[in-house]
């Protein structure tokens, strides 16, 4: 099956976004779900998840942070190349309905991710206030198009290059202090961040769900490799998740996981932007 | 050549080992173990066939292979025929004689096995089956020429490419049907390429089986994971398959349940096993990265287990353990597997039950707790149970765990095909056609039976096959 690299673009230094022609996934996929992919034959497969769909041309948008091997050899496609492996859509959907006033909270490269599902909160009725955190003004992505899916959006930086200095739990908790009404909340970013608007949503008593991006090979249930513990239990994040109660999430153990091949990766020359962030 | 000895004479001949590399080579390489049979090595094995009348071999067989006769062909020196035979009702069989428990099937029943040794049916069968794949490979003029679907012929959707589906497929197709494969990995094969090593199985022979499939006119799509690119529902409402054939195996890991199994370092042996196997991570230029450990333990006793040790070892392990809850007569993986795992090395350690797994600040394994264990009445399996020995808790330290205690059924189909039923384990219930209770939808294999064997997960998509001609036909 091909799947041609229709349109490839940078949308920040080491950020790439990518058409690519996928039919029958732009049909079937829903917000909240991913893909896996090999880029050659000789990659390793990971996951990512769909950050967009346009049904006519059946095409699905994929934004990838170059972080390590696989993202490399992803970026160094172009348009008009093909994709060896792409299997989707994986995953469950996000639960999309009209809860009210919607959060949705978005760091880092998290914010592609964030980007269908603020889209189809809007269109089911919600108030979507977006909230994206990045490091510096320059690392900011998709900042119209998710101007564009919300109703109020909020950027903070953490060095005050641009929008509110400081974190998106800070906006967060201002707003929850100014008694805003929130009805529901969505996190996906780094580990830390999420785990970080997990205790203010928690302590306020706001339903949320957070998306996590662990390790997985297969995404079918067949590894047990992407297992994170939520309330006690242990779950797959392929074909339980991505999304998950963020309340019940133990994020400590999940970033532990994370860095399970972080040394052999390292002997390369590996650039995590998405570390340590809040 | 005929095939005339008397019967005395026959039983004169002692049982053949295959060659194999040495244990201490073959730890450090992938290379396939056993080297196969000669010509004349396997003419004075087929001769030890007594040719029974009522073949006994025959019925321990799950698809019911014709024994005596294609071992009568290869004591005719007559290859040729012995693999038509063969194929009459085997259509993987160079992975069937490496990978066949035959001493609990065919082997078992031999009538030679009760007077001391049962003719090397297995090994006869690889031979057969390698014999003609090589002469094919060879001859130019063999090329085989692929043949087109039939569109207007019925199809059929399979949906899983390991043995079940290939069986089922090379069946329908034989029968004139236009058949597609969707495989959820990047890769056909199921089991056959993403769990069981190369050095028990060459993924050439796999990929060769597949090729012929291919050149029969069999539509592979990869990376088409069912119950979300397609559901079931979709297959024969709007892409026009007349019937379905479910064989996706019985892949969910089972972990252990205990304390710090999340550390790192801790693997299902299917996520060990795939690291290694279909992400090649063994060789150099391969991404997939997997931890190299240094002491491993290994828990559970079946085929996947000894797998998995044996490629800890060949990764660059310094020690591997098996840690088994039950006693050596109770491990149920193939002998010839734990023979060949206790020679190059892996240490058994039997009646041991795993209690807890610790590790250091950072979250990486250092050691696992265990208590030993000592067999009690017999329990439902019939097995005497493991009981545990007060005060016997000790600590061994390891770097990497690998879980090899079973599997369960995959979620994926289940979740999205509300109305198929399933059995209390969530598996797929099916008769012994592969008939299951949504109509047009077929299973068999792993799926239905739970974790089995490669020659069952064929011979039950051999029956769907009928089964399915026979719906379509009607
Ligand atoms: C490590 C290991 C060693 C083994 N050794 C032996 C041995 O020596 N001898 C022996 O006889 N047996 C052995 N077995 C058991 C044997 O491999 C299985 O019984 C057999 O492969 C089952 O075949 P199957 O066709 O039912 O399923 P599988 O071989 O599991 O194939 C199922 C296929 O379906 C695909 N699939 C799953 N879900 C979907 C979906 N939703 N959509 C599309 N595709 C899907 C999977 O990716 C897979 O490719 C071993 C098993 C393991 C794991
Ligand atoms: S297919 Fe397996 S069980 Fe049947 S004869 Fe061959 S080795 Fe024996």
């Amino acid at each position: 099956m091909p799947y041609k690299i229709l349109e490839k673009k940078t949308l920040a230094d080491n950020v790439i976004s990518l058409w690519v022609e996928a039919p029958q996934i732009a049909k079937k996929r829903k917000a909240g779900q991913f893909i896996i992919l090999r880029p050659n034959d000789k990659s390793e497969r990971i996951p990512l998840t769909i950050a967009g769909v346009k049904k006519d041309a059946g095409a699905i948008r994929l934004i990838a942070q170059v972080v390590g091997d696989t993202t490399r050899e992803l970026a160094d496609l172009n348009e008009g190349d093909f994709i060896r492996d792409l299997a989707g859509p994986l995953g469950h959907p996000t639960p999309i309905k009209n809860y009210g006033t919607v959060a949705c909270i978005g760091g880092g490269i998290g914010v592609a991710p964030m980007l269908p599902i603020a889209a189809a909160m809007k269109e089911a009725g919600n108030h979507v206030v977006t909230i994206v955190g990045a490091r510096t003004k320059e690392l900011l992505i998709l900042e119209d198009e998710l101007r564009e899916a919300s109703s109020e959006f909020i950027i903070t930086t953490d060095d005050g290059s641009y929008g509110e200095k400081g974190f998106v739990t800070d906006v967060l908790k201002k707003r929850i202090a100014d008694s805003a009404k929130i009805d529901f909340a969505a996190a996906i970013g780094p580990v830390p961040m999420m785990k970080a608007v997990a205790a203010v949503t928690k302590e306020a008593g706001i339903p949320t769900i957070a998306s996590l991006n662990t390790i997985m090979i297969d995404g079918t249930g067949m590894c047990g490799g992407c297992r994170v513990t939520i309330g006690g239990e242990v779950k797959y994040t392929c074909v339980d998740g991505p999304e998950f109660d963020a309340h019940q999430v133990d994020f400590d153990e999940l970033q532990n996981r994370l860095g399970t091949y972080r040394e052999q990766e390292n002997k390369e020359e590996h650039n995590c932007k998405l570390e340590g962030k809040v | 050549m005929k095939n005339d000895l008397t019967a005395k004479e026959r039983m004169a001949i002692p049982r053949h080992d295959m060659p194999e590399q040495s244990p201490e080579i073959r730890k450090n390489n992938f290379e396939e173990v056993p080297l196969g049979y000669s010509e004349e090595t396997a003419i004075k094995e087929a001769q030890r066939c007594l040719q029974c009348k009522k073949p006994k071999c025959v019925q321990g067989c799950p698809v019911n292979v014709h024994i005596p006769e294609f071992i009568n062909k290869v004591a005719e020196g007559d290859f040729d025929s012995a693999q038509k035979i063969l194929l009459d009702t085997n259509s993987l069989p160079a992975i069937c004689g490496r990978v066949c428990p035959q001493e609990t099937q065919c082997e078992e029943l031999c009538i030679l096995a009760n007077k001391g040794e049962a003719v090397a049916v297995g090994r006869l069968e690889r031979f057969v089956a390698d014999t003609a794949r090589l002469k094919a490979e060879t001859s130019a003029s063999q090329k085989t020429e692929i043949t087109k679907p039939d569109p207007s012929a019925r199809k059929i959707a399979i949906v899983g490419s390991g043995p079940s589906g290939l069986s089922c497929a090379a069946d329908l197709l034989q029968a004139g049907y236009n058949v597609t494969l969707f495989e959820a990995l990047h890769e056909a094969g199921g089991v056959l390429v993403y769990g069981i090593p190369e050095f028990r199985l060459p993924k050439s022979i796999v990929k060769s089986e597949i090729d012929a499939l291919l050149a029969k006119g069999a539509n592979m799509i990869t990376n088409a994971v069912i119950g979300r690119l397609y559901t079931i529902d979709d297959l024969l409402d709007e892409e026009g398959f007349s019937a379905v054939f479910i064989g996706t195996g019985a892949g969910t890991p089972k972990f252990l349940n205990i304390p710090g199994e999340n550390l790192i370092g801790v693997y299902s042996s299917n996520e060990f096993l795939t690291r290694v196997n279909l992400m090649k991570a063994y060789k150099s230029d391969a991404r997939t990265p997997v931890i190299r450990g240094n002491h491993v333990a290994v828990f559970g006793a079946g085929n996947t287990a000894m797998d998995s040790a044996r490629t800890a070892l060949r990764i660059g392990a310094d020690n591997v353990y098996i840690m088994y809850r039950r006693s050596r007569t109770e491990m149920p993986a193939r002998i010839e597997e734990i023979h060949h795992a206790e020679q190059e090395g892996v240490k058994l350690d039997l009646l041991v039950n795993p209690l807890e797994f610790k590790g250091d600040d950072k979250g990486w394994l250092k050691s696992v707790v265990c208590q030993r264990m000592e067999l009690g009445e017999p329990d439902d399996s019939g097995r005497r149970r493991p009981v545990p020995i007060e005060g016997s808790e000790f600590e061994t330290q390891i770097d990497v765990a690998i879980i090899a205690v079973g599997t369960s059924s995959n979620p994926l189909i289940r979740q999205t095909t509300p109305d198929l039923p399933m059995n209390k384990w969530g598996y797929i219930e099916a008769d012994d056609d592969g008939i299951t209770g949504k109509k047009g939808v077929f299973a068999g294999g792993d799926i239905v039976t739970g974790a089995a064997t490669v020659i069952e997960a064929m011979g039950a998509g051999k029956k769907a096959a009928a089964a399915i001609i026979n719906y379509v036909s009607c």
